[in-house]
């Protein structure tokens, strides 16, 4: 069926993109790829471990690899010190024989606040070929076969699952896929995968009287009435309506809604939103970093605190305000971080 | 019915130029006559705007009486800006993030302004991105794409080639699985920015896969899956659907009419109609042909939906039929009773849309919307329903129905299937409450 339409459909573009097409088949175009270049692009690993590259890498060297490239961000338990998220943790010895994790379940009594990696994890193959080829994060496919092996090793280390001294290796990872906590635990008896499949949720038809009574049973709370900013200023200024104004006090806030400043000195706070940093640093509040009042206040009257502050912004770093480190922000223009430590600097938010 | 002329025009009030508050709305509903004036002078600073107030009472509009100086000077040249941009008084409508939704700029989302869009086709500036590990602008000279796997001859193109090969434009709709994601639960955030804008919808130019896989000769009896895999850091790979594959994907290198932005995987990516945008894969360098779904990280660890009995699915890809109305929405001030026209969009990516329904008594009656033209397959629809707000509490809600028949569910009834942990695949019904005091709220009905 689809292959007889598609056909067709080819045929039917084909003549009325152009006439000379016809005659020499839509393309031809692209030249055979040499074997070299396919095996240098070619790294996917599939869960029968079909491209897996044959080599091993003990847990030990994996501790060395996590301590020197990972453990920054990922924490030194894989715990990821609430930055991002969690790789180990949540799994049992049970889950490793029933190949489910229990945690997972609705209202389980040890389910975990955050899901990990390894209690979703159900083919190791995964693991394998995601750190090979997207981590370390700032650095991706620069780790040696070894390296991903070993340190691939240390992460199940971490969770359990293969001991202190393992050495995972392409002729024994099929033995300790078999023990991954959530093997047995995915499905794909659903509605999503091919156009033709039912859909396993039906909205109602009805158009009169369909229900009874309309009860709100959730809305946003007052206090998060701002926690996206002002809406006023996420709305046209002409129309049929206007965005709320959520900006101070809620009773007397009739603002002028008129377009920032247009001219090219950078809005630092804008800086600030479009780089992320307000994801993290509140002006008045601490969120995951200190509010940014009370970084201005600590650095009042340093020394070059611009520059301070820029290098610090720049590198990141850690254990000045607590256990969360704060990444590097290398990707930030210098220019967008000047202006933002000046703006740090001078504390007028 | 949903007829403009037989539709009561409310009083329309001359909205002044600035933000109305709360209170304004207030003052506008206890005393209309002197709300005008009120507001104007409340708008401290504005001695002008208050000066046309009074002007408007007696001779008429200053904005009209007094010539504005476009009207009496020179404007600026031609080429004075060689690449144009939005007018700066449409500054507020920016991509932005959702606060503590992600850790790290660069592995986030940024959320479409659907509020101010009008038709179907988002603007290439405004598109939704998701980036794994950050962006980039790559040097299309040299981008290559390969296809290798079950062909019997392994290809490889440069965007030379692609861009000679004949090519279609097709327009279709893009939404992130999670889209709507934070909502599974409860209410989580104000607009519809937020709720509903990990969509984007584009028209898009490239290559039809099939042509491409034909030309490498592609093994049809052993094929069932193929990879697309991108050039940058965060090397995404997803696996597609052969029938997909050989239907309508896309390797596209043209987005409303010029190339691919960098956000977006300039120079080329894959565009999967219908499907999640992470199949979308961006710097797309490979589409190896396969015979196994290959679990990549993304669809193994992530975008798969929990169920209540820890089941984790998985391969769950297709959009399935959802509208949301963009005004009134979440986070606006109606200014005043009367007139308003409720608009929206509608998508399904199995098919097209055939009719969208609007309640606005929280779903006890429901009356068909207008579709508007072009209603095309895999891409957002655009409605109309003419509304006349009595000023007091309405509950606005659109109800789609896609061209197989399927209807867009309740938050209830898909709660009651999925539970409130799926993260991905909320196409339920949104709920907007206009209160008394014209400002309009993200609910949800329990
Ligand atoms: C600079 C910070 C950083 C470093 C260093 C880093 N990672 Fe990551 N890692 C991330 C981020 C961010 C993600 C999520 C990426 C995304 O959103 O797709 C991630 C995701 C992961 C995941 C997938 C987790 C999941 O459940 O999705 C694994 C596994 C992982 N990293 C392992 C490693 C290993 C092993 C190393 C060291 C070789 C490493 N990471 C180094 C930031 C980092
Ligand atoms: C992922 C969360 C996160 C992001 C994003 C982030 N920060 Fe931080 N930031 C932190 C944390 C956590 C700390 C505290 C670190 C510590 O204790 O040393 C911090 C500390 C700081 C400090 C004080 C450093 C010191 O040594 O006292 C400055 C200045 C700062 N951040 C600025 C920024 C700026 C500017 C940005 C955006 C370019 C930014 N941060 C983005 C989490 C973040």
């Amino acid at each position: 069926m689809f292959s007889l339409r598609n056909c067709f459909s080819v045929f039917i573009a084909a003549l009325t993109t152009c006439a000379a097409v016809v005659n020499a088949t839509p393309s031809s175009l692209g030249r055979p790829a040499t074997p070299a270049e396919i095996k240098a692009w070619d790294i996917d690993v599939r869960p029968d471990f079909k491209g897996l590259p044959a080599g091993s890498g003990s847990v030990k060297l994996g501790q060395e690899v996590w301590e020197a490239k990972c453990e920054s961000c990922h924490g030194v338990f894989g715990e990821s010190n609430e930055v991002f998220t969690p790789i180990a943790g949540g799994t049992t010895k049970a889950d490793m024989t029933s190949g489910r994790v229990s945690g997972m379940v609705l209202g389980a009594k040890n389910a975990a606040a955050q899901r990990t990696t390894l209690m979703k994890l159900s083919e190791l193959s995964t693991l394998w070929d995601y750190i090979n080829r997207a981590m370390p994060w700032n650095n991706p496919k620069t780790l040696t076969t070894e390296e991903v092996y070993a340190v691939t090793a240390y992460v199940l280390h971490l969770g359990d699952i293969v001991p202190a001294d393992f050495v995972l290796s392409d002729k024994n990872i099929r033995e300790v896929q078999k023990t991954l906590p959530n093997r047995n635990g995915k499905t794909r008896q659903h509605g999503l995968w091919n156009v033709g499949d039912k859909p396993d949720v039906q909205g109602d038809k009805c158009v009169a009287n369909c229900v009874k009574a309309t009860t709100i049973g959730s809305s946003l709370p007052d206090y998060a009435r701002n926690a996206h900013g002002n809406l006023a200023d996420q709305h046209r200024l002409i129309g049929a309506v206007r965005g709320l104004n959520t900006a101070g006090a809620v009773a007397s806030n009739v603002t002028a809604n008129t377009p920032k400043s247009t001219s090219s000195t950078p809005d630092p706070l804008k800086l600030a939103q479009q780089h992320a940093c307000t994801a993290c640093h509140g002006v008045a509040n601490k969120l995951l970093g200190p509010s940014l009042t009370e970084i201005h206040k600590k650095y009042a009257g340093t020394v070059d605190v611009v520059s301070v502050l820029a290098a610090k912004i720049k590198a990141g770093g850690s254990g000045v305000w607590g256990a969360i480190p704060m990444p590097a922000q290398a990707h930030v223009p210098d220019a967008d971080i000047q202006a933002i430590a000046a703006w740090l600097a001078a504390g007028k938010f | 019915m949903n007829d403009f002329n037989s539709t009561q025009m409310g009083r329309l009030q001359k909205a002044p130029e600035f933000f109305l508050s709360r209170e304004a709305m207030t003052l506008s509903r206890d005393d209309r006559r002197s709300f005008l004036r009120r507001a104007f002078v409340a708008a401290s600073g504005v001695a002008a705007a208050a000066a046309g107030g009074r002007a408007l009472a007696s001779e008429g509009d200053p904005a009209i009486l007094k010539l504005p100086t476009h009207s009496t000077g020179l404007g600026a040249p031609v080429a004075a800006k060689g690449y144009g941009t939005p007018s700066k008084y449409e500054e507020n409508l920016q991509r932005r993030e959702s606060p503590g939704l992600t850790r790290v700029s660069a592995a986030s989302v940024s959320f479409a302004p659907l509020q101010g869009f009008f038709g179907i086709i988002t603007p290439s500036g405004l598109h939704f991105e998701r980036h794994h590990q950050g962006f980039w602008d790559i040097d299309p000279r040299q981008h290559r794409f390969m296809i290798n796997g079950l062909v019997k001859t392994p290809k490889v193109f440069t965007m030379d080639d692609l861009m000679r090969m004949p090519c279609v434009s097709r327009m279709h709709f893009i939404e992130c699985g999670a889209n709507t994601g934070m909502e599974w639960g409860n209410v989580a955030v104000p607009t519809v920015q937020y709720t509903h804008g990990m969509l984007s919808c584009c028209e898009f130019t490239g290559v039809p896969l099939k042509w491409l896989l034909d030309d490498c000769g592609i093994d049809l009896k052993k094929a069932k899956y193929v990879l697309a895999e991108g050039a940058d850091g965060s090397g995404m790979t997803r696996t597609i659907n052969l029938a997909n594959a050989l239907d309508d994907v896309m390797v596209a290198y043209g987005m409303n009419g010029e190339m691919l932005r960098p956000e977006n995987g300039y120079p080329l990516r894959l565009v999967v109609p219908g499907v999640q945008g992470v199949s979308w894969v961006k710097y797309l360098r490979r589409i190896e042909v396969g015979d196994m779904p290959y679990a990549a990280k993304d669809e193994n660890l992530h975008y798969v939906d929990l169920l209540p009995d820890g089941a984790l699915r998985t391969y769950t890809s297709i959009q399935e039929v959802k509208s949301v109305i963009t005004t009134p929405s979440g986070g606006q001030v109606l200014l005043d009773k009367g007139f308003y026209a409720i608009t929206g969009i509608a998508w399904s990516g199995r098919g097209k849309i055939r009719r969208v329904e609007i309640s606005t008594d929280g779903g006890k009656n429901w009356k068909d919307a207008r579709l508007e033209t072009p209603v095309l397959d895999k891409c957002l629809t655009r409605f109309n329903f003419n509304w006349t707000w009595n000023g007091s509490d309405a509950i606005l809600q659109s109800r789609a129905t896609d061209s197989t028949g399927h209807i867009q569910p309740t938050m209830t009834a898909l709660r009651a299937a999925r539970g409130t942990r799926s993260t991905y695949h909320n196409n339920s019904i949104q709920s907007w409450l206009v209160s008394a005091n014209g400002e309009v709220s993200n609910v949800q009905l329990a």
